[in-house]
């Protein structure tokens, strides 16, 4: 039985670590700014605590098998431990996962603590059972005023977030069912929610964030490559939350300006 | 008064329903508490079974069930976890053995409120009713998962199920907080209160250290528990806002304004945290317990594991808020939590250390209940350092609320801490029912689990990481991740074959009740007071005397002995340490 311990725990250790290794499921190609430090970040994490997975699991399996009861078995030696070991592993854990902690803590702070840079794309994202909306505040850069009263989902885009028409900074909001964005330029996000909580969730961008009713959470990001990326929601929404999908075309700045344009037009 | 009784006495009852219905006697308050947890497990993955299926073959029409449609998947969803986690992971590990063993293993001879008892149990009983009666109810069960987060789970207008399912979900979860807090304060009291002579706290076994401490984490955390539920009760039918913001639900604009969705968050995870450890410590005081006994060696480390469990247990109520790390909740306090959670990671490291301590230079039997002890190390090793990864706020952003996320609380909470309820089983079932369980069928079972788990819940990472989020009924709408329906199918099948090889433990458990084998009083030549006495122990757990206890629970292959075990009770010298 010591030995089938053994083969059993090495193989599901061999098993677990080759799949990550090899890298067969693994987080899609990053594409905006913060994508490469979290990728590291998540590397540095993945090396440390595999070696950490490997040795503790081998030396298990190992250990089960080499002091196996038998005839002939050396005698168990009597302990209660040892204090000084207990001291080192204690000291040695304690450094590894707080200075791992620290490490990729200025990513976090860069995203979160700082407001967006002057010049930046802002966007408004909207959750609600089970779709999503992105209000752009046109010329004047004012989000126009919305009215809880005026939401009327079945008739998307303007409506569904309740655009109030009677107020000045609304007539130049455009509002869309499909996300876009210029490339490499940053994106002031406002994120909010209608109904019940939503998370705006982009892989490929390693974006994530809770959209909550009641609340107006502002982030900012960078993409930085051309290409159309799947939104997903996060947060369990109700029935449709698996379907709660949506879609960000990244684009050159001049085709997002005549994206704009033209659904300006669309709306006069 | 002429003559002081002590207060728990109570004379062995004769009726049935008095001696197996509405019992005092701990001990059949614990089996009681155990089967009820049977009957729920076999719910619980009975749900999860369709839940798989529903991922991989979302049209199709199952035999009896129908079609699975996406509320279902969600109703799934909420009554697989809530079961799981109360009726389950909190009721056999804590009140099963617990109450069974505890007041043995202390030399007491019954717990120290016997009547307290008995009504928790019933309490507990009446919430499991209420639980599953959600299920029958028009609109059928809650889809808000077991976490319920408001606003989902506060409008009844917000989905299938929200209506009449959610309000006796959220009771039933009251009524289960009401029933732990009654086992709690009897658990903690028992445990200063009715040690027998010569038991220190440091000689207490592993397993007593882990009850004790998971009934002061009960009592702190299930009382916020039960007032945020009495709140959602509130918002749900008196039109109060503590949870509910002005929404707008469907184009109708509902009567709430000013409440928080995040208040129920920080007041379900206060609790929320805590109840991890109150599932997975029980586990880890059997896993020492048992390594030691079938190593043959004393614990590794015992002050150390004592002071690992108390940090663990005061660090729990530190680090709620890495659940909420996405949340919008303040970014700054994401540190604060972040480097509590890391800290936590290292009285559990010293676990793991000292219980691989413990298997060096020893001479190990491989019983069935070791396998799981050994089976538990490795678990926990594998859904432990998948923790590091959610701790740090910045690698959460892709992996929360992914597939990461039930990958690594299946693995540390889920499987190991039923790993520990197994060796348990296999552990005491000879004293509990006098019989010893088959070995062979008990190995089976263990190889095809411990492998089954692992081909279940180590993809989930995998998945994770590409980026499939959790709780989504179906894989077809969203095309990044179509690719992941192959790994998915394979988890299903494995989840099959896992869920299926739990009935040899059935079939074992049942059959060895009434055709094992004899048990002796000792059948594992081990050391704590359970052992000292009969099998299966007389009503009063000593028949009329109270141990005397002489050392610490682990003096195994002390050197010079007769034996290669020093029970507690044994007047022999043990060497200092």
């Amino acid at each position: 039985m010591g030995l089938a311990l053994l083969l059993i725990i090495w193989l599901i250790t061999f098993f677990s670590t080759y799949f990550f290794a090899a890298k067969t499921w693994w987080l899609p190609h990053g594409v905006s700014t913060a994508a490469p430090w979290i990728d590291h970040q998540f590397a540095l994490t993945y090396v440390l605590m595999g070696v950490v997975f490997v040795a503790a699991q081998g030396a298990l399996g190992w250990l089960v098998w080499k002091y196996r009861d038998r005839p002939g078995a050396a005698p168990v030696r009597y302990s209660h431990g040892n204090t000084t070991l207990e001291m080192l592993w204690t000291t040695l854990t304690a450094v590894l996962f707080i200075g791992l902690n620290l490490m990729g803590s200025h990513v976090w702070a860069s995203e979160r603590f700082e407001p967006a840079h002057a010049g930046s794309v802002p966007v408004e994202v909207t959750g609600m059972q089970f779709a999503w909306y992105f209000r752009y505040p046109g010329a004047d850069g004012k989000y126009g005023r919305t009215d809880p009263k005026l939401m009327d989902p079945s008739a998307g885009n303007e409506a569904a977030v309740g655009l109030d028409p009677s107020d000045a900074a609304s007539k130049d909001d455009v509002v869309t069912g499909t996300m876009y964005l210029p490339v490499n330029r940053e994106v002031d996000l406002t994120l909010r929610a209608v109904d019940v909580i939503h998370s705006f969730f982009v892989p490929s961008f390693r974006f994530k964030q809770d959209a909550v009713p009641g609340l107006a959470i502002h982030m900012h990001f960078t993409p930085t490559e051309i290409g159309e990326y799947e939104i997903a929601c996060a947060e369990l929404c109700g029935l449709g939350h698996y379907k709660m999908h949506g879609m960000v075309h990244v684009v050159s700045q001049e085709d997002f300006d005549k994206w704009l344009a033209a659904r300006e037009a669309e709306k006069q | 008064m002429a003559t002081t009784a002590p207060v728990h006495a109570h004379a062995a009852p004769q009726g049935f329903i008095r001696r197996y219905v509405f019992s005092l006697d701990h001990k059949v308050i614990g089996l009681q508490y155990y089967f009820l947890a049977l009957i729920a497990v076999f719910v619980g993955m009975f749900l999860s079974l369709l839940m798989r299926a529903h991922l991989i073959w979302p049209m199709a029409i199952l035999p009896l069930i129908g079609e699975i449609k996406p509320e279902t998947y969600l109703q799934l969803v909420t009554m697989h976890g809530t079961i799981m986690v109360f009726f389950v992971l909190t009721t056999a590990p804590q009140s099963g053995f617990g109450n069974y063993f505890l007041p043995i293993q202390i030399g007491a001879p019954d717990m120290a409120f016997p009547v307290l008892n008995m009504l928790s149990f019933w309490t507990t009983f009446v919430a499991f009713v209420v639980m599953l009666a959600a299920f029958f109810v028009t609109g059928g069960a809650p889809l808000h998962g077991w976490t319920g987060y408001a606003p989902l789970s506060a409008l009844t207008n917000s989905g299938p199920g929200e209506q009449l399912g959610a309000d006796l979900w959220v009771t039933s979860i009251a009524i289960f907080c009401v029933a732990s807090l009654m086992g709690a304060l009897n658990f903690i009291t028992t445990t200063l209160d009715m040690r027998a002579k010569g038991m220190t706290m440091f000689r207490m076994p592993l397993t007593v250290w882990a009850w004790f401490i998971t009934a002061i984490l009960g009592l702190l955390a299930f009382g916020v528990l039960l007032s945020a539920g009495i709140l959602l009760l509130l918002d749900r039918n008196l039109g109060t806002s503590f949870y509910v913001p002005l929404v707008v639900v469907n184009g109708q604009v509902m009567g709430h304004k000013g409440g928080s969705p995040l208040l129920w968050q920080h007041l379900f995870w206060f609790f929320g945290h805590p109840e991890v450890y109150i599932a997975i410590l029980p586990s880890m005081g059997v896993a020492s317990q048992l390594l030691s006994t079938f190593a043959r060696k004393p614990i590794f480390g015992y002050r150390a594991m004592v002071y690992a469990i108390m940090a663990i247990g005061f660090l729990g109520f530190m680090v709620w808020g890495h659940h909420m790390f996405m949340s919008g909740m303040s970014p700054y306090s994401a540190f604060a939590f972040s480097i509590m959670t890391m800290a936590i990671g290292v009285p559990s490291a010293i676990k793991t250390f000292n219980w691989l301590g413990t298997l060096l230079h020893a001479r190990i039997r491989f019983h069935t209940p070791m396998l799981f002890a050994i089976g538990f190390v490795s678990l926990f090793v594998s859904g432990g350092l998948s923790g590091p990864f959610l701790a740090q706020p910045v690698l959460d952003i892709p992996l929360h609320d992914t597939a990461y996320v039930p990958g690594h609380f299946h693995l540390i909470m889920g499987v190991a801490s039923i790993f520990g309820i197994f060796g348990a089983t296999y552990y005491w079932f000879p004293k509990m029912f006098g019989r010893m369980m088959n070995e062979p069928l008990g190995k089976i079972h263990f190889v095809i689990t411990l492998i089954g788990t692992y081909c279940i819940f180590m993809p989930m990472h995998y998945l994770g990481m590409a980026g499939q989020p959790r709780r989504y009924s179906q894989l077809t709408e969203v095309a990044y991740l179509h690719h992941l329906i192959p790994l998915n199918t394979f988890m299903t099948y494995a989840a099959f074959i896992t869920v299926a090889a739990q009935l040899i433990f059935v079939i074992n458990l049942f059959w060895s009740m009434f055709k094992g084998p004899k048990a002796s009083d000792n059948p594992w030549e081990a050391t704590t007071l359970e052992w000292t006495t009969a099998t299966p122990p007389p009503h009063d757990n000593f028949g009329g005397h109270t141990p005397i206890v002489n050392h610490g629970p682990y003096e195994y292959s002390v050197p010079g002995a007769a034996r290669d075990y020093i029970m507690q009770t044994d007047p022999a010298a043990v060497p200092s340490h």
